[in-house]
């Protein structure tokens, strides 16, 4: 089944997906936290729609629900709540200098070829139209998984966890019509319960190293053997 | 067959004589945009007309190659414009050259560019030159991932059969295309010497990229240079209009096909024209160092093309 033979409304769920693809490398390589943070929250509008298209192409009408709820979350209410992080922690005009910025990308683009691999065998079976995107959502989460590993701003860091989020609801979309909604609404509350913690932490790393660099955490043990006081 | 050849000929006359109404209708968008009347939509012909029959000022530092390079650049950049379909897409020219002919002629046109810049050997004329090739050799990568999109899709590299199989397909969202699309308007600005990469209207020698390798021409060749770079505008125009929105090109030779597709392609380029005035008048020029970049994201976007190609569209 290859693209020509899909109604239009198929079509357009694939092209959502690419575009939501597209803003992981947008998020990837984004220096300026403020406008990462925008990239984030068009993911979180783009899988959403992805999610309302499958439930008009098909016949799952929970996904209707699903749908809403990632548009309120992770279109909005995320974002929001991340913005307002970076101005109480006046980090808006902060732009992180990225090490290797073309080598990271390439590598990304090594991990979309991966995942396209390792789901390949899944894509021979003819399960539903979707099945294509589930190479793209494994993308999606491995790309959130490599700024994690690459980005030093602990802002940036939260970024790519949540964007792994948002691979995980994509592949479930795609793959399966959807988790329960139990099983949906815990996986929401559990982000948001996350993205306070998450704040929390912030002004507690800030607090005792005066920097969200994640980097700078190396250096505590250091200090410590400098001043030569032993703890307890 | 001679009739073909002959439409082919006349397509490609239609090119050298539709590209300054081209930047004409450019100029006079930015204008009005910017509130000021503008030039006359004719204006680019009368400056290549005073210029031609201008006398030639050549500096006496000069090899024969600055004085062979602008006809060079002219028939080469010429010669890449007349295998794109304009009006009509069954050419004859298909069968000669196909997508990455077209990149090389263009790379031809660039090379003796760059060599006439450096001829003189002041420093404007060579810092220009390296600019230009430091511009064009990340541009040309993205630009044939791009066209490999296009030609994966359609099962060839000529333009022809890749307008055709679009064609014939039908509308269709291919997210490949989507991203094909992003890559080339990113090269065509790049190679074209527009606003966020150069700036043609600098009168400033160092922020300058094009324009300095042109500073010592005068007369006939600043004309030949000038109406290249003009050529090379409607080339990229056409390309970008024709291949992702062909619908309204002839398929036959006949009148009316013919003229149904000239005045469809004139109002694709003057949306285009419309287009590319509005990102100048609303973006400013990147410093050099940021064109990098730029340009890497051209690439990531025909590489996403490519992937999104293989993984979305082809299927089990």
């Amino acid at each position: 089944m290859s693209l020509t033979q899909l109604p239009v409304l198929q079509q357009f769920v694939l092209l959502l997906a690419a575009l939501a693809l597209f803003l992981s490398f947008v998020l990837l390589a984004q220096a300026r936290l403020v406008a990462a943070i925008h990239a984030f929250a068009w993911q979180g509008v783009l899988v959403s729609a992805v999610t309302l298209v499958v439930a008009l192409a098909g016949t799952a009408h929970h996904l209707y629900f699903s749908a809403a709820l990632t548009l309120a979350l992770k279109g909005l209410l995320i974002p929001w709540m991340l913005h307002r992080l970076v101005r109480r922690l006046s980090l808006s005009r902060h732009t992180e200098t990225l090490r290797w910025p073309a080598l990271v990308i390439m590598a990304a683009v090594l991990l979309v070829i991966f995942s396209y691999w390792l789901v390949e065998p899944m894509v021979a079976q003819d399960l539903a139209f979707t099945r294509n995107i589930v190479a793209v959502s494994l993308a999606v989460v491995l790309i959130g998984l490599l700024m994690m590993v690459f980005r030093q701003q602990a802002v940036a860091q939260v970024l790519g966890f949540m964007s792994m989020e948002n691979g995980l609801f994509l592949a479930a979309v795609s793959a399966t019509a959807g988790m329960p909604l139990v099983v949906e609404l815990g996986v929401a509350f559990d982000v948001l319960v996350a993205m306070v913690l998450f704040g929390v932490f912030f002004f507690q790393i800030r607090e005792s190293i005066d920097s969200l660099d994640v980097d700078r955490l190396n250096r505590l043990t250091e200090a410590v053997e400098i001043t030569g006081e032993r703890p307890g | 067959m001679i009739y073909s050849w002959l439409i082919a000929l006349f397509q490609a006359l239609l090119y050298v004589a539709l590209a300054p109404l081209l930047i004409g209708w450019v100029r006079k968008v930015r204008a009005r945009l910017q509130n000021r009347r503008g030039a006359p939509l004719l204006q680019p012909y009368a400056d290549l007309r005073k210029l031609l029959i201008k006398e030639i000022r050549v500096p006496h530092t000069a090899s024969p190659l600055f004085r062979l390079a602008p006809y060079i650049v002219f028939v080469a950049t010429w010669l890449a414009a007349a295998t794109v379909p304009l009006v009509a897409l069954d050419l004859p020219i298909a069968q000669i050259a196909d997508i990455i002919v077209l990149v090389g002629l263009l790379g031809l046109a660039r090379f003796f560019l760059a060599l006439a810049g450096m001829d003189v050997g002041t420093a404007f004329g060579g810092m220009g030159a390296s600019r230009e090739m430091l511009i064009s050799a990340l541009a040309e990568p993205a630009m044939l991932m791009a066209v490999f999109t296009l030609a994966m899709t359609a099962h060839s590299t000529s333009l022809v059969s890749v307008m055709s199989h679009h064609l014939a397909d039908g509308f269709l969202l291919r997210p490949s295309y989507l991203f094909a699309f992003g890559a080339l308007v990113l090269v065509a600005l790049a190679e074209c010497s527009r606003i966020p990469v150069d700036n043609p209207t600098t009168h400033l020698e160092l922020t300058m990229v094009h324009e300095a390798m042109l500073l010592e021409y005068s007369g006939r060749h600043l004309a030949l240079m000038e109406w290249a770079s003009q050529i090379k505008l409607l080339l990229y125009g056409v390309l970008i209009a024709n291949v992702f929105f062909p619908w309204g090109i002839g398929q036959d030779f006949g009148l009316l096909a013919l003229g149904i597709g000239l005045v469809v392609v004139l109002l694709k380029l003057a949306v285009l024209g419309l287009a590319l005035a509005t990102a100048e008048t609303t973006l400013a020029k990147m410093r050099l160092f940021r064109v990098p970049a730029f340009l890497n994201l051209a690439l990531l976007l025909a590489l996403l093309g490519l992937l999104s190609h293989v993984i979305l569209e082809v299927g089990a």
